[in-house]
């Protein structure tokens, strides 16, 4: 890595830049979200077996990709920031989590949604749907444990190693879960795997797991400038920004 | 080693002159595998079916009830700081106080739990399996716990959030360590559970120490 690009570590140099690119990735989501819901709603066709209802996993499918995305990408910010002690490797893990559990609540909520008309039921303990909750679970504990610590940068390094552990258990947990729903075979209805995706529905989930993107860097940009404002408040160019503005 | 032998030592002490303390958890470990009955029914097919469950679910309970004490009381008093700066590696420091805690908790826990098969009907032939699966996993409860204590040392609101933080943790544990008595009482072979249980420890004892260490560095800073 060249000491450019380390400059931006400073939360002071990296604030500026991180305003500049929000409206960018803003606006991308915005449009990547309109065609992906165009293509969803107009252009692929109705499911043979499923009908409409299955269109959630427009919402769906993404979300779930994102939420445990979001979960290896916050524990790699978090170890990073350990290990290199920089301080704004730990806002960014900050900045990300709620990101991360709200795209774990949607996964279930659309989830339940889809599970109602498809399966008859809100809620299956699924592997997938279990191991989704408990991802969530972990999400929550990670934001809890950063709350419940007054001081940001023993909150940083607590959440940071939190996040480790989490990280290398979410595939053991993952792993378990599906096993013992094997194992209980009565309670599981198996997701039925679609024989073959047809390329428009494709296209409709690649742009709105691209959209999913663009909102979550826009929304965690802001939200890191938010966590850097309320934590470098003291500091000189804080008051210079204020006093300018 | 001798650091290690001696903390041990004086854990056990500690313990043995407060002996409240691992009686408690002990009867409510009992209290709460009781208690499910009551309010489910005492239909005893659905009883033998719950029986693994429950007697994991309140193991993991009582396990949660006494890690919070893990490192507080030397935390209040400074001990702990003495053990960080000592010659000392904190590492020893931390597994002798897990080795204490499963000691006093875990195994405790372990010879109960055949009290609990017999209120549940469980057929006898599975009681080996329900000990060999407790023997093997409330290890994983203290190593994974004593993270979760030492990151919520000092913290308030520290008893629920360690729940928060470590239960989802030990998921893997309630679904072998239950399977595997689920697995014995419907006939078929205990021992992949069993071993899956022993990979966890495994797996636990690398990163609940190294966890516990970083944590108490961070809460001692």
């Amino acid at each position: 890595m060249n000491s450019n690009l380390l400059r931006f570590a400073a939360p002071q140099a990296f604030f500026p830049i991180a305003g500049k690119l929000i409206p960018w990735f803003s606006v991308l989501a915005g449009v990547l979200a309109l065609a992906g819901l165009y293509v969803a709603f107009f252009l692929a066709p109705t499911d043979a077996t499923q009908g409409e209802a299955y269109r959630i996993i427009f919402i769906h499918v993404p979300a779930a990709w994102m939420s445990m995305f979001i979960y290896v990408v916050m524990a790699g910010w978090a170890g990073f920031g350990l290990a290199m002690n920089t301080r704004l490797s730990g806002m960014m893990a900050s900045a990300l989590a709620p990101t991360g559990a709200m795209f774990t609540f949607v996964a279930l909520w659309t989830g339940a949604l889809w599970g109602k008309p498809t399966w008859g039921t809100y809620w299956v303990w699924d592997a997938r749907l279990t191991s989704e909750l408990v991802l969530l679970f972990l999400y929550l504990g990670f934001i809890a444990l950063k709350g419940a610590i007054p001081d940001p940068a023993r909150a940083d390094r607590a959440g940071a190693i939190l996040a480790l552990v989490g990280v290398v258990n979410v595939p053991i947990i993952y792993f378990s879960v599906q096993w013992w729903n094997t194992l209980h075979q009565g309670a599981s209805v198996s997701l039925t795997r679609a024989p073959s995706m047809a390329a428009v529905m494709l296209l409709g989930m690649l742009l709105m797991a691209l959209a999913a993107w663009m909102y979550s860097i826009a929304t965690t940009l802001a939200r890191l400038r938010k966590i850097i404002l309320e934590r470098e408040r003291d500091a000189e160019w804080v008051r210079l920004q204020r006093s300018a503005a | 080693m001798t650091g290690f032998l001696s903390i041990l030592r004086r854990e056990l002490r500690i313990a043995l002159r407060r002996k409240g303390d691992v009686l408690n958890v002990l009867v409510f470990f009992v209290v709460i595998a009781s208690l499910f009955p009551l309010g489910v029914g005492p239909e005893p097919n659905q009883l033998r079916a719950m029986a693994a469950g429950v007697a994991w679910i309140a193991a993991l309970l009582a396990a949660l009830l006494s890690l919070p004490r893990l490192f507080a009381a030397d935390y209040a008093d400074g001990t702990l700081e003495q053990m960080l700066v000592s010659p000392q590696p904190l590492a020893a420091v931390v597994l002798a106080k897990i080795l204490a805690h499963w000691l006093l908790t875990g195994l405790p826990l372990v010879l109960v739990a055949p009290l609990i098969g017999l209120q549940y009907g469980m057929p006898a032939g599975a009681f080996g399996v329900l000990l060999a699966a407790l023997l093997v996993g409330t290890p994983v409860l203290s190593l994974i716990g004593a993270a979760g204590s030492a990151l919520t040392l000092g913290v308030r609101g520290g008893g629920a959030l360690l729940g928060l933080l470590v239960l989802p943790l030990l998921v893997p544990v309630l679904v072998f360590g239950a399977g595997a008595v689920s697995a014995a009482m419907s006939g078929l072979d205990p021992s992949a559970h069993i071993s899956l249980l022993g990979a966890f420890l495994a797996v636990s004892s690398l990163i609940g120490p190294w966890a516990a260490c970083a944590a108490l560095r961070v809460a001692l800073d």
